[in-house]
């Protein structure tokens, strides 16, 4: 063990001390977090970095060493995240950890070079820890867009039941494959749930088809042929029909409608059903109208 | 990256494939990966496993919880002592024929992971590591 | 050594998988299906998955091959109660299972069997073809 292991280990306590006792008003942020959950970070946080420095003092934090320091700080980094700290904030309350430990350093080494060295390496390990917290800042944002991401995909392709055993899906916006799945979930948990046997998927609203949209398509009818339903395409627009021409798509295991009332009346024929126009009432229906209107023919 | 949980796995029978997926399917439970996941990542596993066993001449599966910034994943490690593959390139091509061909299936595991890497030399054996991530 | 059981329901064969089969189970079962066709002179099999919860390309060869080889037998063959998690991964992994035909449940596989000797034996129907 060198000297910086050696003597931070000693004067653990008065480092501490020494570091709350020197933290601005900005890196103490009381309305955020508590002066006793400040304490305790770093308490944990001074204990886990001077346990790494006694074991491994190069400061590169690739060694099994450095993995407690790491974890810690990739904790309280997130919790911050979520507590409203910002990233600066949370870089300086590590930064601010680098005068108590120059202090300790200075009282108690006396040849300069020594004092030199030792003051680089707290230097570079606090700078490299500086930004793993930033690193964790922004790996924690991400994460919440994109949660929030998934849960808006999941409430703009809803699926739809538009008679017993036949459903309707209407997509809108852009097929990509992280889209597709939740397609693909939705689609086929409701299919088990409502037992129905037809899907119409209407892409009206999908602005272009290339070879990538096709693709998702046809994987998500393929699954659906394989738990037992059937799935047809409506909502084909003439424009997309000629891409799908032109790329050689072959659609021709797959049926297709260019309007969503064609697909359901098609799907009412298939699973044994029609629609027949009652013979009104007396209130003077359109359907009496027609038919005398017919009849004086 | 950081491993919270280490554990080794034989894959010397059809039994012991069995098993393996018995074991990914636990990992997978206990940290809580949705159903579809799930049973991508246990699918994997099988096809892994047996392609160890049936091409590798047997060998191991590793499995490790690991931690990355801010996420967690389960992590794979199919090891053997094989023959090893010629032409990895195409062996990642051969998709499955309508179930006739017996293709190493190594491309459509490719697809039920996140991540996927693999290292194999003629005559020394091959190592298939796949990664899903929560 | 343990198998999968084969229920006889009139000219139908109704196979529930319910356990997670290793290989020699597999292929037992695909003996013992091609057994039974010859045996009782089934025309229809009806293969019921919804408990299996992995279904991976080894165990989605043996459906197609007692698909194929029921075919071969005279017997038409209907997988059902596929669950969705299954269906996807199975589309991903690239196996479409193009030969084999599917039905949501018990219920609808056996329409589908009954529907189709029907028509192999020259009664109408009226409805058209699903």
């Amino acid at each position: 063990m060198s000297r910086l292991g050696e003597t931070v280990a000693r004067h653990e306590e008065s480092i501490r001390n020494d570091w709350l006792d020197s933290m601005s008003k900005s890196v103490q942020r009381v309305d955020l977090i508590s002066s006793a959950e400040l304490r305790e970070q770093s308490h944990r946080l001074l204990s886990a970095i001077l346990r790494g420095v006694q074991v491994d003092e190069s400061a590169q934090l690739s060694g099994a060493a450095w993995n407690e320091v790491k974890e810690i700080l990739q904790e309280i980094s997130a919790s911050r995240a979520h507590q409203g700290f910002t990233p600066s904030e949370t870089a300086n309350f590590v930064f601010s950890l680098k005068q108590p430990l120059f202090n300790v350093l200075r009282k108690n080494i006396s040849n300069a070079d020594e004092l030199f060295r030792e003051v680089t390496t707290v230097t570079l390990l606090l700078d490299r820890l500086a930004l793993l917290t930033i690193e964790a800042f922004m790996a924690t944002r991400e994460e919440l867009i994109s949660r929030q991401q998934q849960e808006l995909l999941e409430l703009s392709t809803p699926v739809v039941k538009l008679w017993d055993g036949i459903l309707a899906l209407p997509i809108i916006g852009t097929l990509d494959s992280a889209r597709t799945q939740i397609v693909m979930e939705n689609l086929l948990q409701t299919v088990v749930a409502t037992n129905s046997k037809y899907a119409i998927i209407d892409i009206t609203g999908v602005p272009t088809v290339d070879t990538l949209v096709a693709q998702h398509l046809l994987k998500t009818i393929t699954a659906a042929r394989l738990m037992g339903a059937e799935c047809i395409i409506s909502g084909v627009r003439p424009q997309i029909a000629q891409t799908i021409v032109h790329l050689g798509i072959d659609l021709s295991q797959v049926i297709t409608k260019a309007k969503l009332s064609d697909a359901f009346a098609l799907a009412l024929q298939r699973s044994g059903r029609s629609v027949v126009q009652s013979n009104g009432t007396s209130n003077g229906s359109m359907s009496n109208v027609l038919t005398s209107a017919a009849k004086e023919k | 990256m950081s491993v919270l949980r280490h554990e080794e796995l034989p894959l010397r029978s059809s039994s012991d494939v069995v098993l393996a997926r018995q074991k990914v399917r636990e990992w997978t439970t206990s940290l809580r990966f949705s159903l579809v996941d799930q049973t991508k990542m246990v699918t994997a596993a099988s096809e892994l496993a047996r392609n160890t066993l049936d091409h590798g001449q047997g060998g191991q599966m590793t499995l490790e919880v690991i931690n990355g910034l801010s996420k967690t994943g389960l992590k794979l490690i199919f090891e053997d002592n094989g023959p090893g593959i010629k032409d990895i390139e195409q062996a990642l091509k051969d998709g499955f024929t309508t179930g006739a061909g017996m293709g190493l299936g190594l491309g459509g595991s490719k697809r039920l992971v996140n991540e996927f890497s693999i290292e194999s030399e003629v005559g020394k054996g091959t190592k298939v590591t796949v990664i899903r991530w929560k | 050594m343990e198998r999968i059981p084969i229920l006889r329901m009139g000219s139908f064969l109704l196979i529930t998988i319910q356990v997670d089969m290793h290989d020699k189970l597999a292929m037992q079962l695909q003996d013992d299906v091609t057994a039974r066709i010859a045996e009782w002179g089934a025309t229809g099999v009806l293969i019921d998955i919804s408990s299996l919860e992995i279904v991976d390309s080894f165990i989605g060869r043996m459906l197609a091959n007692i698909a194929a080889m029921s075919r071969v037998l005279g017997a038409d063959t209907v997988v059902v109660g596929m669950q969705p998690a299954v269906a996807i991964t199975l589309v991903e992994l690239g196996m479409s299972l193009p030969g084999i035909r599917t039905a949501l449940n018990v219920e609808s596989g056996m329409e589908l069997l009954y529907r189709n000797s029907a028509m192999e034996s020259g009664v109408g129907d009226e409805r058209s073809q699903a």
